[in-house]
């Protein structure tokens, strides 16, 4: 099972970790009140590298936090369970993981409980009994909620709309459909029927084939909600080679340097992915909160700085908001961080 | 010349041209020309991958690392697109084509000197070369926006209602019907996948004629990464996978003989468009996708079970096959 999103940056950690990285690198600022490690999946994933952007924005802003951005070269558990044993021996204050496996880190996060280290764990879940508090970027409802808010938006609620997703096998896609048609029940969706669900199983070929397809099919159709990274850069390709720009419009979950182009050449109004920079940032700025002996009980509320704040849920699970939205003015920005 | 069209291509066309009727009669936006063109576009890298693919199963061999051939052929081909922006299209195409020479070299020399079967070799270089795409790249893809436009324009471009791409393995086509027809290369490699004593007996180096098949199917998989990369705007390490078994079955269902020596370019062209049509058609259709991967199976298993019939007939007659072999000796 492949997350749209994780797939992309996976392949880029692989590739770093390939590309014969040292170990185990530290970042280290001068001594602080509070030390707290960033420990994510792999090295040389740019992604991780905004979140830990993210997060030493968040120290800064706090004053007195010192953060130590580190991982493995691979994305193995075992090698970040010893990453993070390194860190326990060190007596940082927190540890916010994205982990590689939600049960492997179990012991070594209650070790550092034991310790009195506060774990957190964010972007990729360790279970429950390992640590105090999941973030979540967004959750299921808003992302689909949001994804039918931007294509309205752009349609100005008029016209027929499809969803391109990933393979028809996919829970999270899945799910994000589900979340979608929950949306779209509402009355200001009434002049936007959604005529088709197809599958390009996550192939920028047959995602771009699966697009050609719905043009013919639906003549009238007008946009396209792609919840996938390789659906939504194939099929606005596949807008822009068919000379469709102005006339279809594709909208969804998708990652700024790929989408950059498309979203110049106005294929793509609006589309939509968390903000890693802000993920790092949220997840430093609750760790804050953890540390400063604030409740994590279900129904309490922690602070995200200037993201406002978030219930900590069933299981000590959070969740930041709804996917950040990317458009012509931003675009570009982004692109150079993911 | 003779054999240029038999019975199982001939029925193969005919199937083709029932089923295109059949769903254009249901969708008739399947029959406009706009269609037919983004078909035969979306199929040209299929034909030529198809075409090579059956150059190495007529000597009995099979290559099962096209794909990823093509996966690092066109990521190279991006990444001189990328650094060197300036390059003249030609010397970025021709930085594909030679890469994928080169890896069908390797497969080539591992097969026919150092004796290795030919699936144990391509699987091995298969993941090889997969591997090589991200400690080349350094784990990142390149993306449209990082691609040259010259680069990326080529695939789109027209001539004569007909885009470059289709061109291109309209090109390659006849090129493989003259090699296979009218060269003693290329009659060879009948003769060494027919009947390798034989081919010994008659003087057919069976290790040139090897490594000339897969340096032909590496040197397509070069052309056809770079027409991938820069049609789908994208280059990474997963493209094309699991591409090579849309080219075999290709193959199967053109009638070309897994056993070697048995295969054509007419055949083998009308087994790709069958996969090409199905492929195109069941978008169009909007066909549920629960039901897309089952329609696609069985209607390969479908053909290759109407090939087989047919394919006994031609068996019964031992002569003209004898008769092919003997012209070569001559």
């Amino acid at each position: 099972m492949k997350t749209t999103r994780r797939t992309v940056l996976q392949l880029a950690g692989a590739a770093g970790a390939a590309l014969a990285m040292p170990t185990i690198i530290t970042t280290r600022a001068r001594a602080a009140d509070k030390r707290i490690a960033m420990i994510v999946k792999n090295l040389g994933n740019s992604y991780f590298d905004a979140c830990a952007n993210g997060a030493k924005e968040a120290a800064k802003e706090l004053g007195g936090i010192e953060i130590i951005y580190t991982a493995s070269a691979k994305p193995t558990a075992e090698e970040q369970i010893a990453v993070i044993d390194a860190q326990i021996a060190q007596k940082v204050d927190g540890i916010i993981v994205s982990a590689n496996d939600a049960d492997a880190l179990v012991p070594v996060g209650k070790k550092a409980a034991e310790r009195g280290i506060k774990v957190m764990s964010f972007d990729s879940a360790i279970a429950p009994a390992g640590r105090i508090v999941h973030l979540s970027a967004s959750s299921t409802p808003l992302i689909g909620a949001k994804q039918v808010q931007m294509i309205a938006k752009t349609l100005g609620g008029k016209g027929e709309v499809a969803i391109l997703s990933a393979a028809s096998t996919m829970t999270n896609q899945n799910s994000w459909i589900e979340a979608m048609k929950e949306e779209w029940k509402k009355p200001e969706y009434k002049d936007m029927p959604l005529v088709a669900t197809v599958y390009g199983d996550d192939q920028d070929d047959k995602s771009y084939r699966e697009m050609q397809g719905l043009v013919k099919a639906y003549p009238n159709l007008k946009g396209v909600i792609s919840p996938t990274t390789i659906g939504i850069r194939s099929g606005a390709k596949a807008i822009v080679d068919g000379g469709l720009t102005g006339k279809v419009f594709i909208t969804g979950l998708g990652l700024p340097s790929e989408m950059k182009d498309y979203v110049l050449a106005g294929a793509c109004d609006t589309f939509a992915i968390w903000n890693p920079v802000e993920y790092g940032y949220s997840s430093t700025m609750i760790m804050a909160d953890i540390l400063a002996g604030k409740d994590t009980a279900e129904g309490s509320k922690l602070s995200m700085g200037k993201k406002g704040e978030t219930t900590v849920g069933k299981d000590g699970e959070a969740v930041m908001g709804e996917p950040f939205e990317f458009n012509k003015t931003n675009v570009e920005e982004f692109a150079k961080v993911f | 010349m003779k054999g240029f069209v038999n019975y199982r291509e001939l029925a193969l066309g005919l199937i083709l041209v029932v089923g295109v009727a059949a769903i254009g009669a249901y969708q008739p936006v399947f029959l406009a020309w706009e269609n037919i063109s983004d078909l035969l576009t979306e199929t040209s890298v299929l034909f030529m991958m198809a075409l090579a693919q059956m150059v190495v199963i007529l000597t009995r061999g099979i290559d099962l690392s096209v794909a990823a051939n093509l996966a690092l052929s066109g990521m190279i081909a991006a990444l001189v697109s990328q650094y060197y922006p300036d390059t003249p299209l030609l010397l970025m195409i021709l930085a594909g084509v030679i890469t994928g020479l080169v890896l069908g070299l390797i497969n080539g020399g591992l097969i026919a000197f150092l004796g290795i079967p030919p699936i144990v070799v391509t699987l091995g270089t298969l993941a090889v070369y997969r591997g090589m795409i991200i400690i080349i790249a350094g784990g990142d893809q390149v993306n449209a926006s990082e691609m040259g436009a010259a680069f990326q324009a080529f695939p789109k471009q027209v001539l004569l209602g007909l885009t470059s791409p289709v061109w291109i393995a309209i090109g390659v086509s006849i090129l493989f019907w003259v090699f296979l027809n009218l060269t003693r290369a290329g009659r060879g490699l009948y003769a060494v996948g027919g009947n390798p004593v034989a081919a010994r007996y008659c003087g057919i180096d069976q290790k040139k004629q090897e490594m000339l098949a897969y340096s032909i199917s590496g040197a397509v998989a070069g052309l056809c990464g770079y027409l991938w990369v820069a049609r789908y705007g994208v280059a990474y390490s997963e493209i094309a996978n699991g591409y090579e078994l849309t080219v075999i079955a290709a193959c199967v269902i053109g009638g070309v003989s897994i056993g070697g020596g048995v295969g054509s370019v007419a055949g083998t062209l009308l087994g790709a468009l069958f996969l090409g049509i199905v492929m195109t058609a069941l978008p169009v259709l909007q066909i549920s996708p629960f039901w897309q991967m089952a329609i696609s199976g069985a209607v390969i298993l479908a053909a290759v079970v109407i090939n087989a019939r047919a394919e006994k007939r031609p068996e019964k007659l031992i002569l003209p096959e004898a008769r092919r072999i003997g012209r070569v000796r001559a």
